[in-house]
């Protein structure tokens, strides 16, 4: 394939990659936070963004079957189920926290981890059995609410979907970053995060504020999902956990803890795929083709790791949230 | 922490109760009870199309199980889940094998997962009859006791690439696969005929199995512009390629294989972007036939969905089975046939007319008289429309 031709394919491969980077950043999010304050790697959250992705997909599904969707804005319709997810993953993810964390708070942490393996097999296998039930398959396609495209240039189309999942992710980054670093219930999280004890000392209700946290991460990860759902079209139950391994490998690339590098990691993760298998197969004669774009990310993922163990913008272990 | 004191009985408790109910189901052998087992994935990715078999299997017993009882038999259905996981259609083989109850397999969907399960099959000389693999080198391993209904990948990719340079037209392609045995081989049997007829393979790109994110495929695809892709994977993926394609905005023809042949890639793929979508598949179309009707009928009214076209795959591998069973047993005057016996008479069966399939088996085990069929989907329906049979004898 000659230059010109690869040259032609970068803007779309780099609209791409934004796409798939702020979904990355937004589940990466919710890791970094509660990895900030617990100091714990959630590893369920994988799951429920997965959860988030069907429960939207769900509430359109139950929207169209009603016939109230043809008349319904499509914004209006996304929006409807992006609050519904986000408050039913916020609710899990406390509830999550409650049941299977809590009561290990103060043990070892590797008991903590696998009680994290645990629900996330057990979410997974909760909701591949209720669709199952209720469908037959597990495979759920949900209404395509945005189909709209404009063709920019020959080998550039901007997708609606990819603009609207670009804008409310940033959107969502913004108001966390305005909410953890300008409100009193942000303040309580950052002291929970430096120093759990002395927090609770200053009056600060420590289990309420890690509740607060799950709910965030959790609703953060669930509107994940349902924006997931819209820009793939068709889910199943095991999509959390590849999307919530890179994810994870987004926090750790932009220093885990620190929300800022959850947000650059998870942009640099997607473009770095996008850009990986898009261009190894030709640059490499086809011999790495597109299958090796997640060993191309994780390479780089190595390399920061070997000269920055903190990841890029990791500090040594002071500001956490 | 005394919750958690509670908590751990009831675990206990629980998985006691599951140890309970795991034992309660192994079975002694019986001398009047004949079990069919059908293995194929009725868990994971690709459940819908493992089920179908299933229940085509099903369907095929409750039919012929009236027969039997004549005969002095109950013979049952033992559905196992393989997951279309290697490992565990291992699993399952090896418990197959130790059960005496078990006469024959209808099974195995995915190629890669009968090739390792092959030699224990052999071991335990338990015959089995797949629907639906395709790999070539399945019946190359001399195994005694394996026995396909449908056309190999050697003849289902050389069909898609007759179809494409002939009737499409089609002069430069870009090929692609999932790096399974099934879709792999397929897409490099339709590399090789491609070449053959003189079309430009613009590129061969491998994709992983598990993955769902087709944008940077679609993109290059795109932009190179091809007169047709060729995509060598299961509906899962080639629905959302498909989908990424027509986003993209790409115009030319898409053909897959069997694999595709399904009722939910019009879903996942949508539509509109299937304008320009083929498919070659081994198992005839089911609504044109007299016979085929009746058995979507059937099918209908016992499981209340519509039948796949691994239905069918399932209900003729089946009856494939059941017909030898029938004679062995009539052999064997009157009494239960070993598997050795059964084997002989699925592999000796000959000009046996199934409802979708005519099956003669020769001494490796493929079919003799299977074709391949090219569907289009162009009308956005399920069956796909039929476009034309090409006879496997073409590519022998």
């Amino acid at each position: 394939m000659d230059l010109g031709s690869l040259a032609s394919m970068l803007p779309q491969v780099f609209i791409d990659g934004l796409t798939l980077g702020f979904l990355y950043a937004v589940v990466a999010l919710g890791y970094t936070m509660v990895y900030g304050i617990l100091e714990l790697i959630n590893f369920a959250h994988g799951e429920i963004f997965m959860v988030g992705a069907f429960i939207g997909t769900e509430v359109l599904l139950l929207m169209q079957a009603m016939g109230i969707m043809s008349g319904l804005n499509p914004y209006l319709a996304l929006f409807l189920a992006l609050g519904v997810a986000m408050i039913f993953t916020g609710a899990l993810g406390v509830s999550i926290e409650r049941v299977a964390y809590r009561p290990l708070r103060f043990s070892p942490r590797l008991v903590v981890l696998i009680s994290a393996i645990g629900v996330s097999f057990l979410l997974q296998d909760l909701v591949r059995f209720t669709e199952g039930m209720t469908r037959n398959a597990f495979y759920v396609t949900g209404p395509n609410l945005l189909d709209g495209s404009l063709h920019v240039m020959d080998g550039l189309i901007l997708e609606e979907k990819s603009l609207v999942i670009i804008l409310i992710a940033l959107i969502m980054m913004v108001g966390l970053h305005l909410f953890v670093n300008k409100t009193k219930w942000g303040i309580a999280m950052r002291a929970v995060a430096q120093d759990q004890q002395t927090a609770s000392l200053m009056a600060i209700n420590v289990n309420k504020v890690i509740a607060l946290t799950f709910f965030i991460g959790s609703s953060l990860g669930g509107a994940a999902g349902v924006l997931y759902a819209q820009y793939y079209g068709t889910i199943d139950p095991y999509i959390g956990f590849l999307l919530g391994l890179k994810a994870f490998t987004a926090a750790v690339l932009g220093g885990i803890g620190n929300m800022k590098g959850a947000m650059i990691g998870g942009i640099a993760l997607g473009l770095l795929e996008s850009l990986g298998a898009a261009y190894m197969g030709p640059l490499t004669n086809g011999n790495f083709g597109a299958e090796y774009k997640d060993v191309f990310a994780f390479s780089i993922l190595i390399i920061v790791l070997l000269f920055r163990p903190e990841g890029i913008f990791g500090e040594a272990v002071n500001e956490k949230v | 922490m005394k919750k958690s004191g509670l908590f751990m009985l009831l675990v206990v408790l629980l998985s006691l109760g599951l140890i309970a109910t795991g034992c309660s189901t192994t079975t002694s052998s019986k001398e009047n009870v004949i079990q069919i087992a059908t293995q194929s994935p009725l868990s994971g990715d690709l459940a819908a199309m493992g089920d179908s078999i299933k229940m085509g299997a099903q369907l095929a017993i409750n039919d012929e199980k009236e027969t039997f009882k004549k005969l002095g038999f109950d013979i049952e259905l033992f559905p196992q889940d393989d997951q279309g996981d290697a490992k565990q259609g291992v699993a399952n083989t090896e418990l197959l094998v130790s059960n005496p109850n078990v006469l024959a397999v209808v099974g195995h969907l995915n190629s890669g997962v009968m090739a390792p399960s092959g030699p224990k099959y052999e071991q335990g000389g338990l015959p089995v009859v797949s629907p639906a693999n395709t790999a070539v080198d399945l019946t190359e391993q001399g195994w005694k006791t394996y026995h396909r209904i449908c056309a190999r990948d050697d003849v289902q990719g050389p069909a898609g690439a007759e179809y494409a340079s002939k009737s499409l037209n089609v002069k430069t392609v870009f090929i692609a696969h999932d790096k399974t045995k099934y879709g792999q081989g397929l897409a490099e049997a339709f590399k090789k005929a491609a070449e053959k007829l003189g079309m430009q393979v613009v590129s061969f790109e491998g994709i992983d199995q598990k993955e769902k994110e087709f944008n940077p495929l679609a993109t290059s695809i795109a932009a190179k512009k091809p007169d047709a892709v060729y995509f060598g994977a299961m509906y899962n993926q080639s629905g959302l390629l498909i989908k990424k394609l027509g986003e993209k905005k790409y115009n030319g023809f898409i053909l897959s294989g069997d694999g595709s042949d399904h009722k939910d890639l019009l879903q996942i793929a949508g539509k509109n972007n299937l304008k320009k979508t083929f498919i070659t598949s081994v198992a005839g179309d089911a609504t044109r036939t007299e016979k085929g009707k009746a058995f979507a009928k059937k099918y209908k009214d016992t499981f209340k969905l519509e039948p796949s076209t691994f239905s069918s795959y399932g209900y003729d591998a089946c009856l494939v089975v059941l017909n030898a069973l029938e004679k062995s047993i009539k052999d064997n005057g009157g009494k239960k046939p070993t598997r050795e016996q059964l084997n002989k008479a699925i592999s000796e069966t000959k000009d046996f007319e199934g409802v979708f399939t005519k099956v003669t088996f020769d001494e490796k085990g493929d079919n003799k008289t299977s074709d391949v069929f090219i569907y289009s989907f162009a009308e956005g329906t399920y069956p796909a429309k039929y476009i034309k049979t090409i006879s496997a004898a073409n590519f022998k």
